[in-house]
């Protein structure tokens, strides 16, 4: 594997409850770029970033293929699973805020990993905030509890608190699906900024937004890889016909 | 008889049973008051029961009191937490859940008196512990395990699923998340199950009576024997020695229950609105 490459599939498959859920799919992602993927519900997308940072959930489940995420592949079972998640974090589709203050949800991460340096902490608070453009809604109110802020800004905290990990891959999953257009918008913003040091993966089932803020993405529908390619070139002229009519609307 | 005047007969029986259930209450209360209140006085709860109990106060059963509880508390807290713990975060639902959930239903239906039995058999005699704190704390720790251990569960259950992702894509372990975000929001709920557990083993006389003992000194020791307030007032009142004293305990009994039961909501509140 190059070093050009971030994370990689190789003809990946994933059973779950005895159904399929990925078949053979290959793709890679480059760093320092956001890569889409979208697809209607139920396809796989979110099964595949839980993959990516051993957050998958299911009674059984089986995996073939292969899985490299920093060079390293992920699916062997000698993986170190909590630093590979302290590397590639993660973000759900529902804003889930830790009934403590601001300041505390953001340093989580960093308080189990066992960090008690008063500094340590505020400058990765500090960043985490500015990486999601939340920083001058909050600056004063850091010791508030975070359950007050708006849903945006839930949301918003929510990157803010995966980035204060200083992770290399951000995971998104359907980061904007609950909110309004204009928190849409700032998290939209937020991610631009963030891929110039970091490498996102957005999921989500909103082409528009796909087409709006990635780089390159991949079509998945009901567990197949349709497509993937330069964003633009894939909306523009697909080379399948079924991802036309998926960013067209006609089905999804 | 008409469908309407039957639900109006059926309304009325449900009705009066309810104000029925109050009014017993209410009468219970009531008696125990009216006949224990005029003689409890500062030197009643500061004084030792002297002659058995006829004259003098109650400070001993009090002290006794206070110490089985919380070595019983000490004892069911972490045992009846971790148990919660375990079947609801380490364990899948299965045959083994299904087992241990089977086994402390089946100890919160063993009459209390079979426990003291038990206790005494066990802890009094074969290990020697004699009637002591020791004994009665450990015997009643086993009647309140149930009651920790469900309301444990239940307040864990009640800890949202999406907290233990978020500490899982955070880098912690099960552990931290558990430490860290699953107890601290259950709080609330298990300090609810350990103050049902108190109220249960503050007025338990069988258990104790067994395993405590009757000794009216003041315990010092785990290994001394001492008396409870209830196994008191059951003292006073089956041995005729003085209706007025067991009323009196009684009285405070109650006050006791209410002042705990006060507290502890007045704490919880506290404690969940620093959290929102």
């Amino acid at each position: 594997m190059t070093e050009k490459i971030i994370m990689e599939a190789k003809d990946l498959s994933l059973q779950a409850d005895g159904k399929d859920i990925l078949r053979g799919i290959s793709l890679q992602v480059y760093p320092k770029e956001i890569f889409g993927i979208m697809g209607p519900s139920g396809s796989g997308k979110t099964s595949f970033l839980r993959l990516a940072n051993h957050t998958f959930k299911a009674r059984e489940f089986s995996t073939q293929g292969q899985l490299f995420v920093l060079g390293e592949e992920v699916l062997e079972g000698d993986v170190a699973i909590i630093p590979l998640r302290r590397r590639v974090s993660m973000v759900f589709a529902t804003p889930v805020v830790l009934p403590s203050s601001i300041f505390e949800n953001l340093v989580y991460g960093l308080r189990v990993q066992g960090i008690t340096d008063k500094h340590v902490l505020e400058e990765a608070a500090v960043k985490g905030l500015k990486a999601a453009i939340l920083w001058d809604e909050v600056r004063d109110r850091l010791r508030t509890p975070a359950k007050k802020l708006s849903g945006g800004q839930q949301q918003r905290l929510c990157i803010a608190r995966a980035m204060a990990m200083s992770p290399k891959i951000l995971l998104l999953d359907e980061p904007t699906s609950g909110l309004d257009p204009i928190s849409t918008f700032r998290i939209e913003e937020a991610l631009k900024e963030l891929k110039s040091k970091h490498t996102i993966v957005l999921v989500s089932n909103n082409t528009k937004q796909i087409a709006r803020v990635t780089d390159r993405c991949a079509f998945l529908l009901m567990g197949d890889l349709i497509e993937t390619g330069k964003t633009g070139q894939i909306f523009t002229v697909p080379k399948q016909r079924k991802t036309d009519d998926y960013i067209a609307g006609r089905f999804g | 008889m008409t469908p309407k005047r039957s639900e109006h007969i059926a309304l009325g029986l449900m009705v009066s049973g309810a104000f029925l259930a109050l009014a017993i209450l209410f009468f219970i209360i009531a008696v125990i008051m009216i006949k224990g209140l005029p003689h409890i006085t500062l030197r009643f709860l500061l004084d030792n029961p002297m002659d058995m109990g006829r004259a003098g106060g109650i400070f001993s059963t009090i002290v006794s009191t206070v110490y089985l509880l919380v070595v019983s508390l000490i004892i069911a807290i972490p045992l009846g937490v971790g148990t919660a713990i375990y079947l609801t975060e380490y364990t899948k639902e299965g045959l083994i859940t299904k087992i241990i959930r089977f086994g402390t239903e089946c100890l919160a239906g063993v009459p209390s008196i079979i426990l003291g039995l038990f206790g005494f058999i066990l802890l009094v005699i074969k290990l020697g512990f004699g009637w002591s704190v020791l004994s009665g704390g450990i015997s009643l720790s086993i009647m309140i395990l149930p009651v920790i251990i469900r309301t444990s569960e239940e307040a864990i259950k009640s800890v949202p699923a999406s907290y233990r992702d978020i500490n899982k894509v955070l880098g912690g372990t099960r552990w931290q998340g558990i430490t860290r975000l699953v107890l601290p929001s259950a709080a609330p709920g298990i300090l609810t199950g350990v103050i049902l557990s108190v109220g249960r083993g503050i007025g338990e006389t069988a258990v104790v009576i067994f395993t405590l003992g009757t000794s009216l000194r003041i315990p010092f020791s785990l290994f001394d024997s001492g008396r409870s307030m209830a196994v008191h007032f059951y003292l006073l009142a089956r041995e005729g020695i003085s209706m007025n004293n067991a009323y009196a305990t009684a009285a405070v009994l109650v006050f006791s229950i209410l002042f705990i039961n006060i507290l502890s909501y007045y704490l919880m509140h506290r404690f969940v609105a620093r959290r929102r």
